[in-house]
């Protein structure tokens, strides 16, 4: 198969975008978001981190948070370079909300074929938050390395790391059992579920590790077929989240020229110094390569499944270096100011920081790639 | 396969004229070693090699298809990308005169009279006039408005005096597009631009020095001109309009302009093997997986397999870029991916090259002569080579100002 020239981001998928961006920018503008998440600075504050509910809401109104689910199960069906297209706005809004974690667990549940599936795609059409609980306590990028285990239809162990943990109404686990791993549906309100919150650093997510004692659990994928379901998964989440850091590293981009465009020393706006000009040219080339990858991967996902992986390892691995980079440089190019906390760029800073690591860095995305192209040489 | 999706009828009738006309008569691979690139053609072997293939190419309609027909052109809509990409796929040599058909030719066609262009580009799409370009100069570089040299009017003509540098192929030249200044008085709008026959002047007015590149090669030269005359008609445009007509030739150097070059193969060096960008990547990773480094593989190696994935994606990245600035939609400022071609292309080339010597480890320090050499020493010439390129045509850091300035919307430097 190939791909369309335009990726087949068409009118619904650009009316899609305008109107999460006008959303955003009218509901959820930087310095408001920024008196919702960063209340407060003590680095001991509570756990609970405050996140947009209101907001959210609204987007299972508008149906944003069903756009993946397919057409047969009763969602939208929207191709995912359209879903790449709203990640990429909550991105640049720095959205504090179960959307993408929600929308991962769409496209893992669109790979699990148990009963279960179909249960749990209706709850995210009655606007439910679902999100994945796979990580193990060393933060494995392999979810098939998970401290959960699975017996006579029940949950034992610790989910690291879980994204959105409070913020969900449920959890998709991956756990081990005697015939290896399987996918489980659980309810955050089931009996021996227990969220312990974490403490982070970014201000926009929430993140907790989820224990479950002799929780009875609905099967999404059997025993032993959990690799493969997240195996299949893998190219979406990480073409979702690299997405949302786009989005993210162009706010960062658009701010600091913005400020080095004002601010003036020695006679001359930032910008006019080259020593700031060029590092910010070179941070728009990199946003740009993530940005078209991110498209092709999301466009693979439809049209040419058998690269999607190739495709979304690229994408992810470009979406992290924009994103250390914007991080370095939206806070060095603002002197003083940038080091503060009444400075917006922080809130990015930390969100950014936080996704590389999410799915696996860049660095571990190109072992990856290089596993698929050097080894496997299945390169076209 | 993937080109011929979206042809008009033209295109399609036309891509199917090119194949055919390609697969009968696309040149047999030369007796002479061939430079990577036609801006290092150094000898009358090479040049009678490629001069006959862009005159075929010509007169076949292969070259300057989008041109009118009287000017030598095959008057066609939007043909010359078919064409180009037939040449590519088959592999053929490239054309020798490469600034004349990238630069000088679309420069005469947006700025010089209908009498001109009916004169000059017939001769100049068939290879049967080379061109050169002489804009830099000792003290005009990235500056390349401070140039000095002084056309001085006299009656129906002007007398042209000063030193031109890294002129490419004039040493082959018949013509030259020539930035001159007219006014010292201003900078900007003291410049005129002629086109100027050299090579009927050499001896009498004009002098053609080769200059030796870092390469051990040659391809470029000094030119310096004494009280050399040329008709006014020889003028593009209005007297003090130079610079607007350089922006011009400019544009379409970088690969910005709208008319598209004519341009073929280089696509597969004397040996037959393919040397485009995704045919590069995934000759460093068979090199990658031929060469030992520290007693194992260097495809084995953890930060060598880094290196050729960031490269790989970098590449895959600027593809997906370009086609991305075709969709409207996914774009924001229309000029922020077409500024970064030139940049990009060249970096990643040089990067490219870089990697293949460290991959080749010791064996990277065998060139051209040695016997032993991976690949005859291509990458230690594609390295050094690789400067060239991010050096010409505005440099690397030139390139970052213009997108800084005109892109992101910064100060102008100095
Ligand atoms: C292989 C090759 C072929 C060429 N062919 C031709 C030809 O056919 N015709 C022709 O007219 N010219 C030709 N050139 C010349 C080329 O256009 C110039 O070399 C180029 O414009 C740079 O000018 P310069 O060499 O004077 O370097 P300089 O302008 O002196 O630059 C030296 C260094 O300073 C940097 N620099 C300069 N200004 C700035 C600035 N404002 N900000 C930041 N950094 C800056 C440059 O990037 C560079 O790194 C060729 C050059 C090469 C290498």
């Amino acid at each position: 198969m190939s791909q369309p020239n335009n990726f087949g981001f068409g009118e619904e998928e650009q009316m899609l975008a305008d109107a999460a961006a006008r959303y955003f920018a009218e509901q959820l503008p930087v310095d408001q978001l920024h008196k919702l998440v960063a209340d407060n600075p003590d680095p001991h504050r509570d756990k609970h981190s405050p996140w947009a509910e209101a907001q959210w809401r609204e987007m299972v109104e508008l149906g944003w948070t069903q756009l993946a689910v397919p057409e047969d199960a009763g969602g939208l069906g929207m191709p995912a370079v359209g879903v790449a297209g709203l990640m990429e706005q909550a991105g640049r809004a720095a959205f504090p909300g179960p959307l993408l974690s929600t929308l991962c667990s769409t496209y893992v549940l669109a790979h699990c074929n148990g009963e279960g599936a179909v249960a749990a795609f209706e709850a995210i059409i009655e606007g439910h938050a679902i999100t994945l609980a796979m990580t193990d306590q060393y933060g494995s990028w392999n979810a098939a390395d998970t401290d959960v285990s699975y017996a006579d239809g029940s949950l034992n162990g610790t989910a690291c790391f879980v994204q959105d943990a409070n913020r969900s109404d449920s959890f998709i686990v991956s756990a081990r059992g005697p015939n290896g791993i399987g996918l489980y549906w659980v309810s955050k309100g089931a009996a021996g579920v227990a969220i312990a919150c974490d403490a982070i650093v970014d201000l926009t997510r929430d993140q907790a590790r989820v224990s479950f004692s002799d929780v009875s659990a609905v099967e999404l994928s059997a025993q032993g077929t959990g690799q493969e379901v997240l195996d299949s998964a893998r190219p979406a989440l990480l073409m979702l989240l690299a997405a949302d850091m786009v989005g993210a590293a162009e706010w960062q981009l658009q701010t600091t020229v913005e400020y080095a465009g004002t601010r003036e020393q020695f006679g001359h706006s930032l910008g006019f110094f080259q020593a700031v000009k060029h590092p910010l040219v070179d941070l728009m080339i990199m946003i740009d390569h993530a940005k078209s990858l991110v498209y092709n991967a999301a466009c693979a996902l439809d049209t040419e499944p058998e690269n999607a992986l190739q495709f979304a390892l690229m994408a992810q691995s470009a979406a992290c270096d924009a994103a250390a980079y914007g991080c370095s440089r939206s806070v060095q190019y603002h002197g003083g100011i940038g080091f503060t906390w009444e400075c917006y760029v922080h809130l990015y800073f930390k969100r950014q920081k936080h996704s590389e690591m999410w799915l696996g860095d860049g660095a571990y995305q190109r072992e990856q790639l290089a596993q698929l192209l050097i080894e496997d040489r299945s390169i076209a | 396969m993937n080109d011929a999706r979206k042809d008009t009828q033209e295109q399609a009738d036309f891509r199917q004229y090119c194949r055919d006309w390609l697969n009968a008569n696309a040149p047999e691979p030369p007796q002479v070693r061939l430079p990577q690139t036609p801006l290092e053609i150094m000898t009358t072997e090479q040049m009678d090699y490629l001069r006959p293939w862009q005159k075929a190419a010509h007169e076949a309609g292969l070259v300057g298809a989008d041109y009118p027909e009287d000017c030598g052109g095959g008057g066609r809509n939007d043909c010359q990308r078919i064409a180009n990409q037939e040449m590519h796929a088959h592999g053929t040599p490239f054309f020798p005169n490469v600034i004349g058909l990238g630069m000088a030719a679309p420069t005469v066609f947006h700025h010089g009279s209908e009498e001109l262009k009916r004169e000059l580009l017939p001769g100049l799409l068939s290879g049967e006039d080379i061109w050169c370009q002489g804009f830099s100069e000792p003290g005009a570089g990235s500056d390349l408005a401070s140039v000095q040299t002084f056309a001085e009017r006299d009656g129906d003509n002007w007398v042209i005096n000063g030193h031109k540098v890294w002129t490419s192929l004039a040493h082959f030249a018949e013509w030259m597009i020539l930035l001159l200044r007219t006014d010292k008085s201003d900078k900007y709008n003291g410049l005129t631009y002629f086109v100027v026959p050299i090579r009927s002047a050499l001896g009498n007015g004009v002098t053609v020095r080769p200059l030796i590149k870092i390469t051990g090669e040659t391809g470029f030269n000094e030119v310096i001109f004494e009280h050399l005359v040329v008709h006014d008609r020889y003028r593009l445009d209005d007297v003090g309009k130079g610079w607007q007509v350089a922006m011009t030739t400019l544009l379409h150097e970088r690969g910005a302009g709208t008319l598209v070059t004519p341009t073929a193969g280089g696509m597969r060096n004397t040996k037959g093997e393919s040397t485009s960008r995704a045919a590069m990547a995934s000759a460093l990773i068979a090199l990658a997986t031929k060469a030992h480094r520290n007693g194992k593989l260097a495809s084995e190696d953890p930060v060598i397999r880094d290196k050729l994935m960031s490269l790989f994606i970098r590449q895959e990245g600027l593809r997906q870029s370009q086609r991305r600035a075709q969709v409207q939609a996914l774009t924001d400022h229309p000029m922020r991916i077409p500024l970064q071609g030139k940049l990009l292309m060249t970096e990643i080339q040089q990067e490219s090259a870089a990697l293949a010597l460290e991959i080749e480890g010791m064996a990277s320090s065998l060139y051209l002569a040695d016997e032993n050499a991976p690949e005859s020493g291509k990458w230690p010439l594609s390295y050094m080579n690789s400067f060239g390129m991010t050096i010409a045509a505005g440099t690397s850091e030139v390139q970052r100002n213009i997108l800084g300035e005109r892109v992101l919307g910064l100060a102008k430097s100095k």
